[in-house]
Parts: C-alpha cells; sequence; structure tokens
C-alpha cells in the first residue's frame, strides 16, 4: 500500500537518473571525477531551490513563471543596495528575502483577491515585470564584489574532497527534509494538496483556501530569492539581463519529472529533487561532451516536453488503473 | 422478425477480477417505456455500455431487430440506432442548440456548413419535443431540463430505434419531469423502444410498461409494472426486505440553535426567515431553484449575503468565509459530493480529516496515530466499504463517498448539521444508514436541517417542514400539522397558500 501523499518517487524517473549517470561515466571519464560530483551539486541547488517554490504552486494546480525573474531581480537589489553604501551582507540578504516574498505575496495575491483566472498570465506579467526591475536598480550593469557574507551560501565548501562539498547543497538536503515533514505531517501542508485536488470542497470543508495560496506564491518568492542570493555566491556578480534565462522552465522540469501534475494534487520533496539532479546531471553533460550550447537548448526543451507527455501518460493511466478498480469493487 | 426491437441475451462482461455482469438480458418492444432497476453497482452502467457499445461483452449477443450485430464502438451503435442519454449531459454550452445537435452530423452546402438549414431543422425537431426556443442562442442559457431535449433531439436525428434515458430525472425539476414524460409518451407512441433508468420508484410506475430488476450484475425479473408493487421492486433490488424505508426516530426539541433572519441575496433570495431546533430534523423543501441551496450556502459563509441576520444559539454571526461558520459549530454536506465535498484524488483518511486538521493535530503536526483510530471507527460505524482508509475516495461508490463526507463533517464535531440532498443517487441500503446518522444526530441533541427534492423523504424524517419557493418561505408545516401530507406540500410548492 502506497502511504505517500500524491504516490511516491517513480521508480522509472530514479531509474532515469542512474542510466543517465551510466551512460556519462562511459562517455566521459571526467563524469565521476569528484570536482565533477561537486559541479554536479552545486549546479542543481540554485534549481532545487527555485523547484521548491514551484513545486507548491504546482500542488495547487497553480504555477509560478517568475520565480527565475525574481531569483535575479533580488540579487541585483543587494547589488545596487550594494552600490548605494550598504555593505553589510546580513541586511542585504534579508532585505533580498522580504523582496522576493513580497514579490510572491502579490503573485498570490492576483490569485486570491483579485481573482485573476490562471497564475500562468499573471506570474508570467510579473516575470516581465522583474526582469524590467533588475535592470533598472542595476541601471543596465553588472555589479561585482559582494560581501563575504551575502557570497557564504553559494561559494563556501566543506572538506576537500573534489574540491569540497558544497554548502549550499547541504542547505538544499536540510530544506528538502524539512519541506517533505512540513507537506507530509503538518495541517497547513495537507491542505495544500487538498486545495489541489479540489479547492472548493477544500474551501467549504472549513480550509481558507486563498491563505493557503497565498501561501505558496509567497513561499515560492522567499525560495526564489534564497536562490539569487545563491547565484551571488557563485558567480560573484548579478547580471539583471539573467532574468530572462529558462530558469522557470528548469524548475518546473524537475517537479513534474519528480511527479507533480499541472492538474494539481500531486508531487513530492523527494521526487522534485530527483527531477532536480536529472536536470543538472543533464547540463552537465552536455558540457562534458562539449554539445553546442544551442542544441542544449533544444534537447532540454524536448525533455521539457517529454516530462509533460509522461504527465498525461501517467495521469490516464492512473484513471484506468481506478476504472478497473472501481469495476472490481461493484461486487 | 423478432419482437424486440433490440434485445441483449446472456452478456457476460468481466473486468480484472470481477464479472461486471453475469448472464445478463434486456429486451424493449418498439414503442414501450421499459423501467431498468437496480441499487448502485448492480452493474446498470456496465449494460448500457455494452448497448452502447462502449464496453464488448466477453459473450453473449446482442439483436437490433432480430437481427444480430457486434459494436466495436460507440458509432456502430448509434448507426444500428441505439442512443443514450447519459446522466452527465454532453453538451457544449457556449455553442448553440444547432451545433449542440448536428456535432458530427454536420448539412453541408457545398464546402460550408448549411446553418439555415441546420437552424431550421434543430428548430423542428425541438419543436416536436415540445420545447418551442431559439435554436440559434448558445445551450447554456437554457435550463437542465431543454439541455437534456437537446440531447434527446441528437438521438431523434439519428432515428434512433431505441434510447436509454440514464437517470433523466435526477437533475430535472418537478415542471421539467413532467414535461419528459410528456416527451417520452410521444417517443413511444412513434415507435421508439425506451430503456428509463431511476432510482424513483414513483416515475416507474407513472411512466413504465414494463419494469427489469438488475443486482449484483445479474438479472433478476422483469415485470408488467401491473405486478409490481413498490415493496416487491425493492425485495427484488436489494435482495432483502427492507423493513422500513424511513426509519425516523425523535429527538427531544430543544433550544433554537440557528435563526436566521430577513436572509437576502439580491436575485436569488428574498427574506428568508425561519428557525431550527436542537433534537429536530427541519425540512427544506421545494422545487430545483427554489433557493434552498442558495440559503443554507449563505448561512454558512460560503457565498456573501446582501441583508439579513444570522444567529446561532442566541448570538448573532457574521461569517465571511465557511471556516468561521465551522469554528461556530456548523457543518454543511453540499449537494454535489464529487464537486465541492470530496477531494477525489486524496484517501479516505484525508478527506475524513479535511475539516477537522485542528483536532487532529498536535501542535503543529498532525497526529498520525489519532487520525488513524477515528478513520478506523468511521469505517466500523459508518459501514464504509473498502480495504483500508487508504483507498482514493475516487474509487469508492456513490453510497460510500458520502458516508466519507458525512464522516468528515462528524470529526467536525458540529452542532448544527445541514445536508443537502443527502440520500442523492446513493442506493436504498445506504440511504437507510444516512437517516440512522440522522437520527442519531438528533437524538444527541444537535440541530439538522435537510433539504430534498424527494417528497417521501421529506415526510418521512422531518419534524418540521420549511417550503420555499422562487426564493421566499411559502409555508411552515410542522409534523403534527393536518398541512403534513405530499399535497399540501405541493402546492406550496408551487406558490399556493396554506390556511390554518
Amino acid at each position: 500500500m502506497n502511504k505517500k501523499i500524491g504516490g511516491g518517487v517513480q521508480l522509472g524517473t530514479v531509474l532515469a537518473l542512474v542510466i543517465m549517470c551510466a551512460f556519462l561515466a562511459f562517455a566521459n571519464r571526467n563524469f565521476y571525477s569528484p570536482g565533477n560530483i561537486m559541479g554536479i551539486l552545486k549546479q542543481t541547488a540554485f534549481n532545487a531551490f527555485l523547484a521548491t517554490g514551484m513545486l507548491l504552486c504546482l500542488i495547487t494546480a497553480g504555477i509560478d513563471l517568475s520565480v527565475g525573474a525574481n531569483a535575479i531581480f533580488c540579487a541585483c537589489l543587494m547589488g545596487s543596495l550594494k552600490e548605494a553604501g550598504i555593505t553589510n551582507g546580513i541586511i542585504l540578504m534579508i532585505v533580498a528575502v522580504l523582496a522576493g516574498a513580497l514579490m510572491g505575496f502579490i503573485n498570490g495575491t492576483l490569485l486570491t483577491r483579485l481573482h485573476l483566472p490562471h497564475p500562468f498570465v499573471s506570474t508570467l506579467g510579473m516575470k516581465n515585470v522583474l526582469w524590467g526591475a533588475a535592470l533598472v536598480v542595476t541601471g543596465n550593469k553588472m555589479i561585482n564584489k559582494f560581501p563575504e557574507t551575502v557570497q557564504f551560501l553559494g561559494r563556501q565548501t566543506i572538506g576537500t574532497f573534489g574540491g569540497g562539498f558544497p554548502v549550499s547543497f547541504l542547505v538544499i538536503i536540510i530544506l528538502y527534509i524539512i519541506m517533505h515533514i512540513f507537506l507530509s505531517r503538518t495541517a497547513l501542508g495537507r491542505s495544500i494538496y487538498c486545495a489541489g485536488g479540489n479547492i472548493e470542497a477544500a474551501r467549504l470543508s472549513g480550509i481558507n483556501t486563498a491563505n493557503v495560496l497565498t501561501f505558496c506564491y509567497t513561499m515560492s518568492g522567499i525560495m526564489a530569492a534564497l536562490g539569487g542570493i545563491l547565484s551571488v555566491g557563485r558567480s560573484g556578480i548579478c547580471n539583471g539581463s539573467m532574468a530572462t534565462q529558462p530558469y522557470d522552465t528548469d524548475a518546473i522540469a524537475a517537479c513534474i519529472i519528480g511527479g507533480a501534475s499541472f492538474t494539481g494534487g500531486k508531487g513530492t520533496m523527494i521526487g522534485t529533487m530527483i527531477g532536480a539532479l536529472i536536470i543538472a546531471v543533464l547540463r552537465n553533460g552536455f558540457t562534458l561532451l562539449s554539445i553546442d550550447s544551442s542544441v542544449q537548448n533544444i534537447v532540454l526543451g524536448l525533455v521539457i516536453i517529454l516530462a509533460v507527455f509522461m504527465d498525461v501518460v501517467r495521469a490516464s493511466m492512473e484513471a484506468k488503473r481506478r476504472r478497473l478498480a472501481a469495476a472490481a469493487k461493484m461486487h | 422478425m423478432s419482437e424486440y426491437v433490440v434485445e441483449l441475451k446472456n452478456a457476460t462482461k468481466r473486468f480484472p477480477g470481477v464479472v461486471a455482469l453475469n448472464h445478463m438480458q434486456l429486451a424493449v418492444k418498439p414503442g414501450e417505456i421499459l423501467g431498468l432497476i437496480g441499487e448502485n453497482g448492480a452493474g446498470k452502467s456496465t449494460l448500457i455500455k455494452v448497448l452502447t457499445g462502449v464496453y464488448q461483452p466477453d459473450e453473449g449477443e446482442i439483436y437490433v431487430n432480430g437481427e444480430r450485430k457486434v459494436f466495436h464502438n460507440p458509432n456502430e451503435s448509434a448507426a444500428a440506432g441505439i442512443a443514450c442519454v447519459y446522466q452527465e449531459l454532453n453538451i457544449e454550452k457556449l455553442l448553440s442548440v444547432t451545433d449542440n445537435i448536428f456535432i458530427n452530423k454536420w448539412i453541408h452546402k457545398g464546402m460550408l456548413l448549411d446553418y439555415p438549414a441546420m437552424h431550421k431543422k434543430a428548430k423542428e425537431v425541438m419543436l416536436s419535443l415540445g420545447q418551442d426556443i431559439d435554436p440559434t442562442k448558445a445551450a447554456g442559457t437554457f435550463g437542465m431540463g431543454i439541455q437534456q431535449m437537446i440531447e434527446i433531439a441528437k438521438a431523434v436525428l439519428i432515428d434512433a430505434k431505441m434510447i436509454i434515458m440514464d437517470e433523466p430525472t435526477s437533475s430535472l425539476g418537478e415542471k421539467e419531469v413532467e414535461q419528459l414524460m410528456k416527451t417520452c409518451r410521444e417517443l413511444k407512441a412513434r415507435g421508439i423502444g425506451i430503456v428509463f433508468v431511476s432510482h424513483k420508484l414513483e416515475e416507474l410506475f407513472e411512466l413504465c410498461d414494463r419494469v427489469t430488476v438488475i443486482r449484483d450484475g445479474e438479472y433478476i425479473d422483469t415485470r408488467p409494472i401491473g405486478q409490481w408493487t413498490n415493496d416487491s421492486l425493492i425485495t427484488a433490488m436489494v435482495g432483502r426486505t427492507l423493513e422500513n424505508q424511513f426509519p425516523k426516530e425523535f429527538g427531544v426539541k430543544g433550544d433554537c440553535f440557528l435563526k436566521v433572519e430577513g436572509l437576502t441575496v439580491g436575485g436569488v433570495l428574498n427574506n428568508v426567515s425561519f428557525e431550527a431546533y436542537s433534537g429536530q430534523i427541519l425540512g427544506l423543501s421545494g422545487l430545483v431553484g427554489a433557493g434552498r441551496t442558495e440559503t443554507v450556502r449563505a448561512i454558512f459563509g460560503a457565498d456573501p449575503l446582501d441583508g439579513g441576520k444570522i444567529f446561532v444559539k442566541g448570538k448573532e454571526v457574521k461569517f465571511k468565509t465557511p471556516k468561521q461558520a465551522i469554528d461556530a459549530g456548523i457543518a454543511l454536506l453540499t449537494e454535489d459530493r464529487k464537486g465541492s465535498g470530496l477531494v477525489l484524488a486524496q484517501t479516505i483518511r484525508t478527506n475524513l480529516i479535511l475539516s477537522s486538521f485542528k483536532q487532529h493535530s498536535t501542535g503543529m503536526f498532525l497526529d498520525e496515530e489519532k487520525i488513524e483510530k477515528s478513520g478506523q471507527a468511521h469505517i466500523e460505524t459508518l459501514r464504509i466499504k473498502t480495504p483500508s482508509i487508504y483507498e482514493i475516495v475516487g474509487q469508492l461508490s456513490g453510497g460510500n463517498q458520502q458516508k466519507v463526507v458525512i464522516g468528515k463533517w462528524l470529526n467536525a464535531e458540529a452542532e448544527i448539521y445541514i445536508f443537502d440532498e443527502p440520500t442523492r443517487g446513493i442506493d436504498v441500503g445506504a440511504k437507510v444508514e444516512v437517516y440512522n446518522v440522522m437520527n442519531d444526530l438528533v437524538k444527541n441533541g444537535k440541530c439538522v436541517i435537510m433539504i430534498s427534492s424527494e417528497m417521501p423523504e421529506i415526510l418521512g424524517m422531518s419534524d418540521r417542514v420549511i417550503v420555499m419557493r422562487g426564493g421566499s418561505v411559502m409555508a411552515e408545516v410542522d409534523r403534527n400539522s393536518r398541512h403534513f401530507n405530499q399535497e399540501d406540500l405541493m402546492k406550496a410548492a408551487w406558490g399556493g397558500s396554506l390556511d390554518e
């Protein structure tokens, strides 16, 4: 009996990751070098932050297309404040997280209080707003020389194995464990699944669905801000024009590959983690095999379409299984 | 030439691990209305799907006008003249009536569609079904009754020899039911055979020539209507004698738990006032669209009010959200359990605690042990038929789903229970179990409000009845009153006044 909420991790997903790793190890001896492994983990961390927020929104049958732009905006906001003379890293990070949260809160409010039809449109609009805002606050410039405290999350490593285990991935592991417990063991976590499964039933059962949804988008904003802080540490700079990079689609792909569904009510942290690893390994593999970046985009685009297709197939197979089970129960 | 227009012989349909139809038979004469009745899960849906070519039987034959037919898909069944009006109508609400009727059967004029001809034909067909409507209007602008007629018009248009109607009256008001019956009789006069599936015995007696009873996937009996009685039908259907359809038990009338004064929602409710007492079942009667559901939704904070006051146990309350109503001790079992009662993709366990997360938590975390225990207890006391509490609710039968919703509200430990059509679409056995839950509630001093469109249910279970019409309260009738009978309540529902 499967006791996990919304279905556990698909065996096939884990298998896909294993096969990809085996193939890459075979194709390029550098793949299993400690340095490369740690590099993959570093790369996973950024997407894993964004995917956390994305997952919450997807479970509610929504979506947040502004996570990537929000992350970059938060990074740029820190950059502009630094330029303005605020050199205390802690203050910069607090401001970034508050700004990210505010943007997420606005997304949630647009959805739940102004009753905009689907978060697809409002968050797509927000993505453009934040892209522009990121350029405005930095005056179209790249900004570097961030305080050490800000760069800690993205840069710091532990030990010496392969250049050290990234702190960012350690934070991700802790975050994912906390979020897993939150989603499966708390009333609010369960309410998120129920709101995604049938929002009217949840509302009439006394769940404040408007607040639940707003919470999810606000969390998504906070996660994006953390991703933004991480990106500053990794690259040492912030750059407003990065806001158009396909970070959102990477996050969506991680969730969907990990078992979430656009129809809501489903998805797990563990699945999302595996999804994020698959994306990172894929991107890493492209680099190792020195595949042209335009081809990378094509393949990644196809992977996302494939993931969505898998979701549809999965849903129809599940419906069939249910029909048969229901027929079997008629007697 | 066979005596029957459509005959199904010896049909067996197996699904993995189960025999859904076991040597089933069904025979319809031309120009006859054949009632088909059975409990939920008796195999009615499978039987219909075999006849319409959705399923292929593993054994057995189908004859149309004496000729053996094999249907590989619904198109072949339709081509042979078998049509079905499903309970869930297949209406494109935004498209015109004409578009709906001619969907996939468009009349062409050269390369283009010939709308004038189609509108004319659509108008004619609808008129022949007793509906004088403008077919250029969107189908969604009409009521359920007319939308159903559109489905029937589709059947007429393909020259159906037999039309299956799957619980056609379940979503219709009294007047629409009358019109539907009239139409059925006209179709019958044209020589079309009709299979009329219904849970409502009185409809079968009024309309049908013969009635076939099935149970557990097996054929039980077919008799001319004159040879059936209420009791014999129920006995044949459930395979046992039901002692009492309405096992009413009485509580002790206590304080006024709920009082509403002048509830008004623009265009929907008009100055609705009534009181409901502890230890009593208050029945809300009236036609579909009388404003009963709207009234209880407004009380529950599900929809906003334009005016009026609500008092719970004498204290005035203003609910902005259902959550506030629940916190004040009100539970609302909605009429649409799939749409607004359950999260179908979730387990029984989760659905049972949907409105009582707080009661099932310790601090921030859910108390898994407590949830498990109370879930098991509900399965036993409510007799939910399931292997475990981890089953997905969508897989349960209607009756068992309803019991899960009831369990959800019992968990919320409310004082005022509002049940909106609590027995709609569930089988006779499960109905009695729902009535017993209500009995237990009033005996424990709770206040129950029951909306029902089934007059026998209202009369059978209520201590007092409020009759509504067009968003207003028309009458209030006590169980001891001489007006407490079907005729007088109907009279009030249609706008007549009852003298004191």
